[in-house]
């Protein structure tokens, strides 16, 4: 090493040295490869350390100049280092990853989430959309008696309206005294019974039929009523209220409200509902029959008779009263034929939504 | 209800177009479910003789019919069994056009050349009759077009008419409503009846109920019987009636015209020549006209005849002892008014209801009862040779006054949201025959006797919103002022338990609530309390369900049985439990039930595994977290319906709550349903009323946690859940968690022993624990293990 004592000849080591490591540190082929390889050219007896060992040697004026060199050569091989170690541990990472891979396509674990019945969400829809007016959500009992369910609601035994209900009767009290609710409207009754007017309130629920279960009956289905009881509600507020809840209903503005003469002995005057057809907005289709409209249900002014049954005074207190079936808001939306499909609760049916 | 046009325009003009009239009766209310025109289609259909009826060659149940059509003759295969020669029967040729559009061509039918058909009354589109070819009026020209004959060209309304409205149950009644609406004259003429003295009305009437009858009354007329002419039957047919006899044809005619049903007795076989109206002998028996025989009790009312044989029940059906037949030559008409209700009452216990029961249980004019029975005997003289008795025997014991009614056309507005003057309100009514006098707030109306259902001011109000239009009531919305809108607490925390259920993967069922009391028996559901319906269609739904556990099981069994084994179904509902004591509803309370059935993916990473109570485990944990309550544990009991080392109370609050668990093997196989499948059911009304947590804000600690693990030794019936409260209570505040993370068993531990290991976190809110604390918490941890149970800390 002595030997060494020009510039030049330290300066062609240090180039030597550098020009192979150019070669080999990028071929470096692992980690540890290259650990070995680092210190073969930047070690105590490498290039560099010999070069050191020499500077000494040199004459004083030529020692600054050799020591650039060595640091230049240093600089150089570490930024090779460095930059196939970089490489090396990307690669190594990848490697890793390929083996950890795992084909997320193959499965999941466990269950994905489940769905609400659809009956449960055109009833929440309906709550909500009644809630943002100011309505409160009332409940009654699904067995009834004979007061909520008719006496009350101004259908006296024997009246003709009774004829039109298939009630299901239970073994409860006298005969023919306690019922399945034929409709939400023994809600109303409930509701005045023990609140103070001003009332505005839907009462949603299941109610029965003497029905068997199949494409268009059903034992059980779903109505929606809404009592509004104040000092001046008018029969153009029942109307106006219908027609903005079905257009927030359908979200369509444009749909249109027709009310035509009917009779049900709780309500007076009373009123057939129907819309303008959601799908041809009454041009007349298969859905609404070509007639541009859909029915789809009653309503009418509290009958005074029925005030008078929950100690509400006529003269004072106004109301209105309208419902309409769940159900049958869902076939209307969706194209369900047959009432059956809601009762079936077959999973195809229930996950669809 | 069917009105012909023609018919209605006996009474106002009528001449709008159709589209017209027909908004016109849905808008009043008389709601038009279809309109016919049958003549609109009918194309070359003539009325032919029918010559001769000969066997076809090929086939038993058809025959060939010569016909005559007047300016040729040929002949047609033809299927009806009522033909014969010399008929007169509409005859489509080939070329000619039925309802429908369907047109005839000359056809082979089993060999022989069929040169078109003749045509029952279904084919012209008049009705359902098809049980044989239509039989015409033997005088009509052959060769004639049937819609000429038949009065086809027509329109016929088939209304549906609310049970309110008796007035529109006929001809007269749709007509006045029209005529109104269109502002035309309205008139119906009195009858012009030719009475002649030699018959005399020599019957008695004896009405013994008069609270049943306020008014009876009979006419007397010498008949020959025969057929109505053709445009009676016409008419008739187009109505949707068929036509019997003349006599009979009137009393139908009267009753679609003018609703006021009529029975005509024959008179020689009215015993004593009189009527008897009385109420029924308990257990009394008499055989209607359609044969049944009838048990009938006092509330029913009879017509007897005056030696107080039954010879009908009133207002609903006659008998056939006195039933008008080919030899009456004298009757005895009725014309009467029955209380609605008794009427009403009778009909529905004995399930019979016919055009006049449900004519009078709605309400009858009894004003109309003499005039309608003129209107009959006009009728009678002109189409059965009537010679009519010029006196009507009118027994009217309590005469029914019409309603006067006070009107406030302020009150009108305040319903109505209207601004209607005084004068537009009369001009509203007095065309629907409501004679009003007065006016602004004292405005009196005079309801006439053929509109029972005006009682009312609020009556009123209804007619005048139906003349001046709903679509002319304006639009408001009215808004609560003195309420937010929102739901109550139960309604939220019910809508979090099914987002929860959604949440944990389970899809919402609604099931019938009627099912078969076995199905509650094997569940384990209380059976002893159960609701019975007194009329249930089936056996499998004749019980209310006191839980919802079996009918979501028989919705597992539904999918099962359509190959979709992975079922995770949840329902939150009523169930119905007898009441306590005096009271008469049953208890109704809201239950959530779910259950999970077939396996759950675990691939690709580990194997499928079939669903087992753990499952059933975390939905109660989700609803319990949904709804914010801490306080509850699992108590491993056996329960009948259950797995009994696989099902535990659910107990809240120190209450027992609901039961989960597999289901046991007795009820699967009830249903054909293989295992496991596994379930809960908690009474939701409970649940909600244990407390809920604590939702005072506590700062999460930032000092480091503490963690032990111990491991006890303890007999098999000790719970995990009971030592990991124990671990919690001993440790108080400063218990952060409990987690179990070893059961091991072993020879070495003993018989039906276990060693369950515990990792507990603890920390303080204010310090870093030290040791010795640590240590303190160790031993305070032991003991109330070891104290508790009969257990030992493993080395």
């Amino acid at each position: 090493m002595s030997a060494l004592v020009r510039l030049d000849d330290l300066r062609t080591l240090l180039d030597t040295a550098l020009a192979e490591a150019r070669g080999s540190v990028p071929a470096a082929a692992s980690t540890t490869e290259l650990d070995a390889l680092e210190r073969e050219l930047l070690g105590r007896r490498s290039p560099a350390g010999q070069a050191n060992e020499a500077i000494k040697n040199l004459e004083p004026a030529e020692r600054p100049q050799a020591g650039q060199a060595v640091g230049a050569y240093r600089a150089a091989v570490a930024e090779l280092v460095a930059s196939r170690r970089d490489e090396l541990a990307a690669a190594e990472a990848a490697a890793a990853a390929d083996r950890d891979r795992l084909d997320l396509t193959a499965g999941s674990h466990g269950r994905a989430r489940g769905h609400l019945h659809l009956v449960t969400q055109v009833q929440r829809e309906l709550e909500d959309i009644f809630v943002g007016l100011g309505y409160r959500i009332a409940e009654g009992p699904e067995v009834e008696d004979d007061w909520h369910n008719f006496e009350a609601l101004n259908i006296p035994p024997a009246h003709p309206a009774r004829s039109m209900q298939d009630t299901l009767y239970v073994k409860l009290g006298g005969d023919e005294q306690v019922m399945l609710r034929t409709h939400t409207s023994p809600v109303q009754i409930r509701t005045m019974e023990t609140h103070e007017p001003p009332i505005y309130v839907v009462a949603p629920g299941r109610t029965y039929r003497n029905e068997t279960l199949d494409a268009r009956h059903s034992p059980v289905f779903h109505q929606i009523e809404c009592l509004a009881v104040d000092r001046d509600i008018t029969l153009a507020d029942l109307f106006g209220t219908i027609e903005t809840f079905v257009r927030r209903l359908f979200d369509d503005e444009t749909i249109r409200t027709r009310f035509r003469s009917d009779f049900f002995p709780y309500t007076e005057p009373s009123a057939e509902l129907a819309v303008s057809c959601i799908f041809c907005h009454g041009e007349g289709c298969r859905v609404c029959s070509h007639t541009g409209w859909i029915e789809l249900g009653g309503c009418g002014m509290v009958d005074p008779n029925v005030f008078e049954a929950v100690g509400y005074d006529p003269e004072v207190w106004q109301g209105f009263a309208f419902g309409f079936g769940l159900e049958r808001i869902a076939m209307i939306r969706y194209g369900i034929d047959e009432i059956r499909t809601f009762f079936d609760d077959d999973v195809r049916f229930l996950a669809q939504y | 209800m069917r009105a012909p046009l023609s018919w209605i325009r006996d009474f106002t003009p009528a001449d709008a177009p159709v589209e017209e009239l027909v908004a016109a009766l849905n808008q009043l209310g008389l709601e038009v479910d279809a309109v016919e025109q049958p003549g609109r289609e009918i194309r070359g259909v003539r009325v032919a003789r029918i010559l001769d009826v000969l066997p076809h060659p090929d086939a038993d149940k058809l025959r060939l019919a010569d016909v005559d059509f007047g300016d040729g003759q040929t002949r047609v295969v033809c299927g009806a069994p009522n033909i014969y020669p010399g008929m007169v029967a509409p005859f489509a040729p080939a070329g000619a056009q039925l309802p429908g559009g369907f047109r005839l061509e000359r056809r082979k039918i089993r060999g022989v050349v069929s040169d078109g058909m003749l045509c029952s009354a279904r084919e012209l589109g008049l009705g359902d009759d098809h049980a044989g070819i239509l039989e015409l009026d033997g005088h009509a020209a052959l060769g004639a077009d049937v819609r000429e004959v038949l009065g086809l060209d027509d329109v016929v309304f088939d209304l549906a008419i609310t049970p309110n409205r008796p007035d529109a149950m006929c001809v007269v009644g749709v007509a006045r409503e029209l005529a109104a609406h269109l502002r035309q004259p309205f008139t119906v003429p009195a009858a012009a009846t030719p009475t002649d003295a030699s018959v005399a009305a020599d019957v008695t009437v004896v009405v013994e109920a008069p609270d049943a009858c306020p008014r009876y009354l009979a006419r007397v007329a010498r008949v020959t019987t025969g057929e109505s002419p053709a445009w009676m039957q016409q008419r008739l047919v187009k109505a949707g009636m068929r036509p019997i006899s003349n006599v009979v044809d009137v009393t139908n005619y009267v009753l679609l015209e003018r609703n006021q049903p009529l029975h005509a007795f024959d008179l020689d076989l009215l015993g004593g020549r009189g009527i008897v109206v009385r109420r029924a002998e308990p257990g009394e028996r008499m055989t209607t006209l359609d044969g049944v025989e009838r048990e009938l009790t006092p509330d029913d009312l009879l017509i007897c005849d005056a030696e107080r044989r039954p010879q009908a029940i009133a207002g609903i059906m006659g008998g056939a002892t006195s039933e008008v037949s080919a030899a009456t030559t004298e009757i005895l008409l009725e014309s009467a008014y029955f209380e609605r209700m008794g009427i009403a009452r009778t009909s529905k216990r004995l399930k019979l209801r016919s055009e006049s029961s449900s004519r009078f249980e709605r309400g009858i004019d009894p004003d109309g009862v003499a005039r309608h029975a003129d209107r009959a005997m006009e009728l009678f003289a002109q189409v059965a040779g009537g010679r009519v008795a010029p006196d009507a025997v009118d027994e009217y014991l309590a005469p029914v006054e019409p309603a006067r009614i006070t009107l406030r056309t302020s009150r009108v507005n305040r319903l109505l949201g209207t601004t209607l003057a005084d004068t537009a309100v009369v001009a509203a009514l007095t065309p629907l025959g409501i004679d009003v006098s007065g006016s602004g707030d004292e405005l009196v109306a005079l309801a006439p006797t053929f509109r029972p259902d005006l009682e009312r001011e609020i009556d009123l109000v209804e007619e005048v919103a139906r003349r001046v239009g709903f679509a002319s009531i304006g639009r408001t919305v009215a808004r609560p002022t003195e309420q937010v809108g929102a739901l109550t607490h139960a309604q939220r925390d019910r809508r979090r338990v099914a987002d929860a259920c959604v949440g944990a993967g389970l899809s919402e069922a609604i099931t019938l609530p009627l099912v078969a009391p076995g199905d509650l028996a094997r569940a384990g559901a209380p059976i002893d309390r159960v609701v019975e319906a007194a009329n249930p269609l089936r056996a499998e739904e004749s019980v209310l369900r006191t839980s919802i556990l079996p009918g979501l099981l028989r919705a597992v069994a539904y999918n099962r049985a359509r190959g979709l084994a992975d079922v995770a179904l949840f329902e939150l509902g009523r169930v119905f439990l007898r009441p306590d004591g005096d009271r008469l509803l049953p208890d109704e309370r809201y239950h959530l039930a779910a259950t999970l059935a077939g396996s759950v993916s675990r691939r690709p990473l580990e194997d499928d595994r079939v669903v087992d109570v753990y499952d059933a485990v975390d939905v109660l944990r989700a609803v319990l977290a949904a709804v914010e309550v801490d306080d509850w544990h699992l108590d491993a009991t056996a329960h009948t319906g259950y797995h009994p080392g696989r099902s535990a109370a659910v107990v809240a609050a120190g209450r027992e709550v609901g039961l989960v668990g597999e289901i046991a093997p007795t009820v699967l196989d009830a249903l054909d349903l293989g295992g496991p499948i596994v379930a809960l059911e908690v009474d939701l009304d409970r649940l909600l009323a244990a407390p809920r947590r604590d939702r005072t804000f506590r700062a999460p600690s930032p000092y480091p946690p503490s963690r032990i693990d111990l491991a006890f030794v303890v007999p098999e019936a000790v719970a995990a859940g009971a030592v990991a409260t124990t671990l919690r209570r001993a440790g108080g505040d400063l218990v952060e968690d409990v987690t179990l993370f070893d059961v091991f068993r072993s020879d070495v531990l003993g018989a039906a022993r276990k060693s369950l290991a515990f990792s507990v976190r603890y920390r303080a809110a204010d310090r870093t624990l030290t040791d010795a604390e640590v240590a303190g918490l160790r031993d305070t941890a032991i003991a109330a293990v070891t104290g508790a149970y009969d257990a030992e800390l493993r080395g």
